[in-house]
């Protein structure tokens, strides 16, 4: 039982680790119906700017919490310019380009970023500060579950949150609706089309550079390449919960990381990516939308 | 008058006889590897260091009075060139050879040896079944074989450490998986501990969490983790956020600085296995010299090894007097000779006795080396 219970919070630190980066993929799907594969980027610039900002915040020799949260603004702030600045160079002129178009010019910014954070930084690993403290109540069940391991799972449920809260409750959360729901009669409608999208990438890219401090904060080390595999299985959890979708991603993300600690735990690890891909293979045969995705309506 | 004439024809003829003795045939040995293609970085840096030593030993008059020939020949590192190369060495007279470099080539070239019962010593085929098939008994290499390192691990785990139960983890790449099921198979082998975990991690995953859940749950007393030093810096960081303890023992891919930077104070007590440093060696530091100055540079792959090769080599045929392998082997499986990498001899199969891995443990931020 005990074994079982530590292979959940496994399951749920992997999720709550993939649903940091899956809620921007699935955000910017359920506006302009785009995979924007630079997204692990985002993420991966924003752990690296994670990165520089906190040498420099150490060597001012502000506490902790101080240089836990002005890294993270940091990082925000930065990785969101990124996000902006490529939805303006790679998509915007491709808005009404075949729906090709945009995705290969996707794949083209993805490549662009990696390299070039290669040849700005290393190829090398470079370590990563463990930015997120030892929580002293929590040294009873470190066996269990560590404290960054907690503060992901929480930061991604209180990112949920107030994700919901935006979308639902604010004056730019109900453009953001509309946008998705018919572009052109939204922009009839007086919404600023262009600005809900750039606001859309500017929201998805500060959350992937949050999951990007946390998770490098996680596993120590970040290289140019982190935001690639983190990326496709992200992708993988928002096409599993139904892309578009919200909690969709983050249920999808929880269930992707679960299978995936399970078939390490009774199973085996090398077959880790077997099982997580056998169920998403199930799951859309099933459910060809994902887990809580709607099922797409053609609109004449 | 007459008798004197004689005399000094006598003289003359016995001078002459004199001159034919000194003239003696030079000693052959074939030189065989890349010396061109993309892989000649690997083959021309013992070619090199065969010369250097060959030289030293004609410029000291040979070896028991006859000096060194040096037949050379290119491979280009491939079987089916190399088979070719060797027929030629053995028709021009090649008495041994030091090569071929690499692995597959070797094996090609192996049976045209054997049939000529011509000695060989590669500085770089590491291919373990080169000399433990037991098909090639006069081939020796101046370099560990592949297992050599998994088999240095598994004996520290199990003598040093007591280790009685060993999870064995790997990156599922060629070279960690590789290693991880050589050090499965040697811990079966022995008897003495049992593999209690053996598995593949996928390199580049975020969290580690749940292998080291179950590495705690196999009661596993020591983990042989075969991969490089990304992986073995997660892996290690997360067993010990999970408050575990269990010697960690890994390989030269993670015996490198950038793992003590990553995993930072994780990797205090880590063990790692890596080829001992003979920087410090004089005659390592001689023959880079000589190399340096030659060729305006480092010298690259198997330099080190080449230079030992050369020297048991020569040094065998001056003992035995005689390129007769057999005469030959028993100086090399008896003799200790000095080398880049210290004194070493050969064991009955052909692998080296000295060169091979040492053990270093992270003590205060760096490598120490413990065994």
């Amino acid at each position: 039982m005990d074994y079982f219970i530590e292979l959940v919070f496994s399951g749920l630190t992997r999720g709550s680790i993939y649903a940091l980066i899956a809620l921007g993929y699935t955000m910017v799907y359920g506006i302009i119906g785009l995979i924007n594969f630079a997204h692990g980027e985002i993420y991966m610039i924003g752990a690296f700017t994670a990165l520089i900002a906190s040498t420099v915040l150490n060597i001012l020799g502000l506490p902790l919490y101080a240089v836990l949260i002005l890294t993270a603004l940091a990082a925000a702030v930065w990785a969101a310019a990124y996000g902006y600045t490529v939805e303006r160079l790679a998509y915007r002129p491709l808005r009404n380009a075949p729906r090709l178009s945009p995705l290969i010019s996707a794949i083209g910014m993805s490549i662009f970023l990696q390299n070039y954070v290669m040849l700005a930084q290393t190829s090398d690993f470079q370590p990563f500060p463990a930015l997120i403290p030892e929580f002293a109540f929590l040294e009873p069940f470190a066996a269990v579950v560590g404290s960054t391991d907690l503060t992901i799972l929480a930061v991604s449920a209180l990112l949920l949150l107030l994700l919901t809260l935006l979308i639902k409750y604010t004056r730019t959360g109900k453009a953001m609706r509309a946008t998705a729901q018919d572009q052109k009669m939204a922009l009839l409608l007086g919404v600023n089309v262009d600005r809900v999208i750039s606001i859309t990438f500017v929201v998805g890219s500060a959350l992937a550079a949050v999951g990007g401090l946390l998770i490098a904060s996680h596993i120590g080390q970040i290289n140019f390449s982190i935001g690639f595999i983190a990326g496709i299985k992200a992708f993988t959890a928002a096409v599993l919960g139904g892309i578009g979708s919200i909690p969709g991603a983050v249920l999808g993300s929880f269930v992707l990381g679960l299978t995936e600690a399970f078939a390490t735990g009774y199973v085996s690890s090398d077959y880790e990516d077997v099982f997580a891909f056998s169920l998403l293979v199930l799951i859309l045969i099933f459910r060809p939308a994902g887990l809580l995705g709607k099922a797409a309506v053609e609109k004449v | 008058m007459k008798s004197i004439r004689i005399y000094a024809l006598l003289t003359a003829f016995v001078l002459a006889a004199c001159a034919t003795a000194t003239a003696v045939e030079p000693i052959k040995i074939g030189v065989a590897g890349a010396h061109s293609g993309d892989l000649a970085s690997y083959g021309l840096p013992s070619l090199k260091a065969a010369q250097l030593v060959v030289k030293d030993i004609n410029d000291k008059g040979g070896i028991n009075g006859a000096p060194v020939e040096l037949l050379v020949e290119d491979d280009a590192c491939k079987p089916e060139i190399a088979a070719n190369t060797a027929a030629k060495l053995v028709s021009s007279g090649a008495k041994a050879v030091i090569g071929h470099i690499c692995s597959g080539a070797t094996k090609a070239a192996l049976p045209i040896y054997r049939d000529a019962k011509v000695l060989v010593i590669s500085p770089s085929a590491t291919t373990p079944a080169l000399t433990q098939s037991g098909e090639y008994p006069n081939f020796y290499r101046t370099i560990a074989a592949d297992d050599a390192q998994a088999k240095a691990e598994v004996d520290f785990t199990l003598a040093t450490l007591k280790a009685k139960k060993i999870a064995v983890i790997h990156d599922k790449g060629d070279y960690g998986k590789g290693l991880a099921e050589f050090a499965k198979t040697f811990i079966e082998q022995s008897g003495q501990a049992e593999v209690v975990l053996f598995e593949g991690v996928t390199p580049g995953a975020v969290d580690y969490s749940a292998v080291v859940q179950k590495i705690k749950r196999s009661a596993a007393d020591a983990v042989i983790f075969g991969g490089y030093h990304p992986e073995a810096s997660k892996i290690v960081g997360q067993m010990r956020q999970k408050r575990m303890t269990i010697p960690f023992v890994s390989d030269d891919g993670v015996k490198i600085d950038t793992f003590i930077q990553l995993a930072g104070k994780d990797a205090e007590g880590v063990y790692a296995t890596g080829p001992a440093d003979v920087s410090h060696n004089p005659i390592t530091k001689e023959y880079r010299e000589k190399f340096k100055k030659a060729e305006g540079a480092e010298p690259g792959a198997f330099f080190d090894n080449a230079v030992a090769a050369a020297l048991v080599l020569t040094n065998a045929i001056a003992k035995a007097g005689t390129t007769e392998p057999n005469a030959m082997a028993k100086v090399l499986r008896s003799e200790e000779v000095a080398t880049p990498f210290g004194n070493i001899k050969f064991d009955a199969k052909g692998e080296p006795i000295g060169i091979g891995f040492s053990i270093y443990q992270v003590q205060n931020g760096q490598f120490t080396v413990v065994q």
